[in-house]
């Protein structure tokens, strides 16, 4: 039905989208400051609170704030984009019925999923900014390579955008969001956010390491601690992975649903 | 009152799996991944600063508060406007019962579920070997209580709430503020001396002291007395405060 002749991304019709997607949100910035309490209220409590009980962290040399705070910047970031992806497109098909009124115009269901991918990594590179400010202001920086976090943050979004799309096109109704935070809860606390991996069992590290969310942490971290290595492009390559086949799946998925 | 607690009951008994994931699963996340995980890292650098008990221990009691403040002021919150907005309340409305039967009924299911759901948590803490016998119950006790101090006065202002949106703010700038610095995560002892008297008067704070001081057996009658009456009287007083919103609301 579609006549697909370049790839959705480089089509104008996808930028409508994301226009669309904008001019609700400036009718508030609450959104995007919403988004900054809870890292904020984390970073002070457990940064800053507990932190005066860890001291130093095995193997780095700095104060734990400084080391739990590029963590929580890539948590962030991934939760800026997934909840847009997850909750934002669940409600814009499901009770708004948004896309019912974009498909008869010529923006195809590609379009939209790239649409929606591309607003989400647009808000959490700007929620990814005013956190690494606030870094900033409060001392917690140490490295110039902590600039990296702003490309980094766009990487993570894309994976996790893309993995919100997905997810989405698989829920029924709102109390399935329960189901997700089962596996987002868990993530967030185990994958060496607030500790390293030296903390687990041998026999539990290769499945800390398996998590998206632990790469997209190593590839914040590393950098703002000053420490860069070809390694980093493990972390690269996952994430770009990642989002891709969970792009591919989303799409096809939502191709499906929307054109019975 | 009881038949709208066994209205709260028989419904309950279809959707409980679902508030199983957020009441039960989720705290005790955490106390796997903060008490155990960053535990391992308090407990190398600082044993003496947590009262010399390991973090975990210090931890667990902690969350057992917050987590029953969180599920309560949800019930009590969001719950208590769907009811009054679109469910349970408006049907109710036209029958003998009065509306403060209603706020009764829905707070004691309220009650029984934070039991329910702190009761769970205790017993694994228990298995972690962070607390036992009668210690166990009393933070059990305490837990409760501190649900219900939270959703007496949640209910009292949710049901005039027309806007879920509204109760999402309310937990993003109150409760969760409340939920990091009342002592959950680190001893309120630790914060600047200036700010310490303004923790001591979050409700909080003492439901983590209650229920801390209870589980690691240090608890004091003085001490435990000032908590139980200081979330007594938010209990009672946001249930006085509820009789007079809910006749507002569902008898206009």
């Amino acid at each position: 039905m579609t006549t697909v002749g370049a790839p959705a991304w480089t089509r104008r019709r996808t930028l409508a989208l994301v226009e669309r997607n904008f001019m609700v949100y400036r009718r508030s910035i609450t959104p995007l400051l919403n988004a900054l309490v809870e890292p904020i209220l984390y970073l002070l409590s457990i940064g800053v609170g507990v932190g005066l009980l860890v001291g130093t962290v095995p193997g780095v040399d700095v104060p734990y704030a400084v080391y739990v705070a590029p963590a929580i910047l890539a948590t962030t970031a991934m939760n800026t984009a997934f909840n847009q992806t997850s909750f934002g497109v669940f409600t814009r098909m499901k009770i708004e019925k948004t896309y019912d009124a974009i498909l008869p115009t010529p923006l195809s269901v590609t379009d939209i999923a790239v649409g929606e991918v591309t607003s989400a990594m647009i808000n959490a590179l700007l929620t990814s900014i005013g956190f690494l400010t606030l870094m900033a202001v409060g001392g917690l920086v140490t490295s110039a390579w902590v600039l990296l976090a702003l490309p980094a943050s766009v990487l993570i979004s894309y994976a996790f955008a893309a993995g919100g799309l997905a997810v989405t096109t698989y829920l029924r109704d709102f109390p399935d969001f329960q189901y997700i935070q089962l596996f987002m809860l868990p993530m967030y606390l185990f994958a060496t956010t607030f500790y390293p991996l030296s903390v687990y069992p041998e026999a539990v590290q290769p499945l800390i390491r398996a998590l998206p969310l632990y790469h997209s942490i190593e590839l914040v971290r590393e950098p703002a601690l000053g420490r860069l290595s070809w390694d980093l492009l493990i972390p690269v390559f996952y994430l770009i992975a990642f989002g891709s086949i969970a792009m591919y799946v989303a799409t096809r998925r939502m191709t499906r649903a929307m054109l019975r | 009152m009881l038949r709208a607690f066994g209205y709260w009951i028989t419904l309950y008994r279809r959707t409980w799996r679902g508030s199983i994931v957020i009441s039960v699963v989720n705290p005790m996340l955490f106390l796997v991944g903060i008490g155990a995980g960053l535990g391992a890292l308090v407990d190398d650098n600082a044993p003496a600063q947590i009262a010399g008990v390991s973090y975990a221990a210090f931890f667990a009691p902690g969350m057992l508060a917050a987590a029953a403040m969180q599920s309560a002021f949800l019930e009590g919150s969001a719950g208590v406007a769907r009811a009054a907005g679109y469910g349970a309340y408006r049907g109710a409305t036209p029958t003998p019962l009065e509306p403060e039967q209603l706020a009764g009924g829905h707070l004691l299911f309220i009650a029984f579920r934070v039991l329910i759901a702190s009761g769970a948590f205790v017993v694994v803490m228990a298995a972690f070997g962070l607390t036992a016998g009668w210690q166990a119950l009393g933070a059990l006790l305490g837990a409760t209580l501190t649900g219900v101090a939270f959703a007496a006065p949640a209910a009292a202002w949710a049901v005039g709430v027309r806007k879920l949106r509204h109760i999402d703010t309310m937990f993003r700038f109150v409760i969760m503020p409340l939920y990091m610095f009342s002592g959950t995560f680190f001893a309120v002892s630790q914060l600047p001396e200036w700010i310490q008297p303004v923790s001591y008067l979050l409700p909080l704070w003492h439901g983590v002291e209650l229920c801390r001081t209870l589980s690691l057996g240090t608890a004091t009658i003085t001490g435990s007395s000032i908590h139980v009456a200081y979330l007594l009287a938010l209990a009672i007083g946001g249930f006085l405060i509820a009789r007079i919103t809910y006749r507002r609301r569902l008898h206009p």
